[in-house]
């Protein structure tokens, strides 16, 4: 750990096991005694939400797993077995699904919160990577999962995602193959798909170690974007936010039981209660909403450009869209991280939150529907062009150019000023 | 002088097969993981011999009535048997050199695209795989501006000799190897 360890082991049992395994010392240091920013606000709490939201889904797939039968005969059957028969099975079902998406906007609220914050910036370049890597692999999970219960949706969602690779020249097709198991999704396709979905949930787990330690060497960044410079603008994780965190975790997972108790399948998509059948695709195929600004971007790209065909750019265009955030740490060239201090960044920032909103909504609709004339597809080229115009072109211009607001001296006085409280005003008598 | 540089060289000489054995010893064990363990572990993922031997189906086509298709299943993917009507062939002929023809690759005259593998030529049966060639739905008969196939997915619109004309899709959907067995059976694959 990158601070000093004050831990003092204060029995026979924890001393004999501090010599032996350091492991009391290690959740002392990290999760007790651990200086945090004394301003972090809410935004910070939702790594606390993601850690309960992973451990959700695999407690609940775990169970889920003792009923399910990966065969195409019988995995549409093994569903409503669960939903109807199994004790509690529509809880765990449902608790999955929706808690599957629950993760997902627990996500990309943190990573919007990293985007704003400008906690990408050194030294913190890996620990963003760590995460996009945690996100890419959310992703493949989630899409894993849902071919499971073999409704229409899983079994359409698996063949178009699939073809995907068709599209890589030359060895697209045999990339192909290798992920189906044959010429087309079937029995080989689910078994392997069940197999990886069981597994990396746990590979998240190990780059999630990896993401907290990265972030433990130099703490938590904080909305004015400087770092701590002393005890004044620290406080200790328990229980200051030990406390803020269970908080959070309170608030979200009520509004996570509204869905899984109220609202259950307004997630979802009805054709998902029919069972897969390879001879008729569903007339309206859309992924979960978690995926819908991608799906915009894959579609949106429908001409040629010179000997590259339609299909492979839109295929490039939406993998692009994930690859580039890898990168976010050399693209912003702005000395200032937080966007507090950075006004025509921010302004940027919030036309970036909406055109993903945008993206959204057009992933949703068919290309050809029509908003004050304009068509659906054209919003989509223009959103999908903004997406990337944001990190390539706005994120290193602005970033030059930009004069940023005075920021202020430390984090300590910060909050006085914010509190009204006047900087000079010193001894408060907290923390 | 002399006794240094011929330590040297000694040194070096040492030195330089020693690599060689090194470099020998790796590659060899490199080479043999690769193809003893990692491949097996990648090739098991490709198609087992069971799939692979559902290579090909017979299908009664006695039964379709004129302007109306059939969808069989074969390997896991959907085939259309269509039953043109002369007013279908007559389009798709009369369209063999429009502009919109994406895909000139592929089979692109309507004639062409009745061809069984043994040469028979039969216009008003067309026989196409099921699958749009942009990312693999099912395409709806009788639907879209060309009054061919409609792909809901994306919107790809093909003619009545099944070759892509608008949409995202980039190829002409796709003619499954058949041939004539009798006059109303074909062998699919
Ligand atoms: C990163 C964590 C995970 C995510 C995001 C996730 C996501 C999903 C999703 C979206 C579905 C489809 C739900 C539906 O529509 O019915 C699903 C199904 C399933 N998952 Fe997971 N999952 C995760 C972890 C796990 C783990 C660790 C296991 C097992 C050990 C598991 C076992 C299952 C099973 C058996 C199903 C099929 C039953 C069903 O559809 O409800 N999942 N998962
Ligand atoms: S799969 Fe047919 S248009 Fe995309």
């Amino acid at each position: 750990m990158a601070h000093q360890s004050n831990y003092n082991p204060s029995n026979g049992f924890t001393k004999w096991m501090d010599e032996r395994l350091p492991i009391i010392r290690l959740g002392y240091d990290s999760f007790v005694e651990f200086p945090n920013p004394r301003n972090l606000n809410y935004w910070w709490t939702f790594g606390a939400v993601l850690a309960v939201a992973l451990i959700w889904q695999i407690v609940t797939g775990i169970v889920l797993a003792m009923h399910y039968t990966p065969t195409v005969e019988g995995a549409y059957a093994s569903i409503e077995h669960i939903m109807r028969d199994v004790n509690y099975g529509w809880f765990l079902r449902y608790g999955h699904a929706n808690g599957g998406a629950m993760f997902f906007l627990a996500v990309y609220i943190h990573m919007f919160r990293g985007l704003y914050y400008g906690s990408y910036k050194a030294p913190r370049e890996v620990l963003w990577i760590l995460g996009m890597l945690i996100y890419f692999l959310m992703m493949a999970t989630g899409f894993l999962g849902y071919v499971l219960p073999w409704g229409q949706m899983s079994f359409w969602a698996a063949t178009v995602i699939t073809n995907f690779f068709d599209a890589i020249p030359w060895v697209g097709g045999s990339i192909k193959t290798l992920l189906l198991g044959g010429p087309a999704v079937a029995e080989p396709t689910l078994n392997r798909f069940y197999s990886l979905h069981y597994l990396l949930p746990f590979i998240i787990v190990g780059v999630v170690i990896l993401h907290i330690w990265a972030l433990h060497i130099p703490g938590s960044a904080n909305p004015t974007g400087i770092e701590k410079k002393g005890p004044q603008d620290t406080l200790p994780f328990h229980p200051y936010f030990t406390v803020k965190d269970l908080f959070a975790v309170a608030v979200f997972a009520t509004f996570f039981a509204w869905f899984l108790y109220f609202q259950p399948n307004a997630m979802g998509h009805p054709d998902n209660y029919i069972e897969a059948n390879p001879l008729q695709t569903p007339p309206h195929i859309v992924p979960e909403w978690y995926y819908l600004p991608f799906y915009a971007i894959l579609r949106s790209i429908t001409f040629d450009i010179f000997f590259l065909k339609a299909q492979l750019l839109g295929v490039i265009a939406m993998f692009g869209s994930i690859v580039i955030l890898f990168f976010l740490p050399w693209l912003d060239r702005s000395k200032v991280r937080s966007m507090r201090y950075r006004p025509v960044m921010r302004f940027f920032f919030i036309l970036f939150v909406l055109d993903c909103f945008i993206l959204g909504w057009v992933g949703a609709n068919s290309p050809d529907v029509t908003v004050l004339g304009i068509e659906a597809k054209n919003i989509g080229l223009f959103s999908t062009f903004y997406y990337f115009a944001f990190f390539m072109i706005i994120m290193p211009v602005v970033g030059m150019m930009e004069t940023p607001k005075p920021l202020p001296e430390g984090i300590h006085e910060s909050v006085l000023a914010r509190s009204g409280k006047g900087a000079s005003k010193h001894a408060d008598g907290d923390a | 002088m002399a006794e240094t540089h011929a330590h040297a060289t000694e040194a070096g000489d040492d030195t330089t097969r020693r690599d060689i054995l090194y470099i020998g010893t790796a590659t060899f064990a490199a080479v043999g993981l690769a193809r003893g363990v990692v491949w097996p572990l990648i090739h098991q993922m490709n198609p087992a011999e069971n799939v692979k031997a559902l290579a090909s189906i017979e299908v009664d086509i006695s039964q379709i009535p004129v302007g109306q298709q059939i969808k069989i299943l074969w390997q896991g993917k959907a085939v259309f048997v269509r039953h043109r009507t002369a007013n279908d062939i007559a389009k798709a002929r009369a369209d063999d050199t429009a502009a919109d023809l994406k895909d000139t690759s592929n089979r692109p005259t309507d004639a062409e695209r009745v061809v069984d593998d043994k040469g028979t030529s039969r216009p008003e049966i067309l026989v196409l795989l099921g699958v749009c060639t942009h990312l693999g739905c099912v395409p709806l008969a009788d639907r879209g501006d060309y009054d061919g196939w409609f792909c809901p997915c994306h919107g790809s619109h093909y003619d009545t000799a099944g070759r892509i004309r608008k949409g995202p899709a980039p190829a002409n959907l796709v003619i499954p190897p058949y041939e004539f067995i009798e006059e109303f059976k074909i062998k699919i694959g």
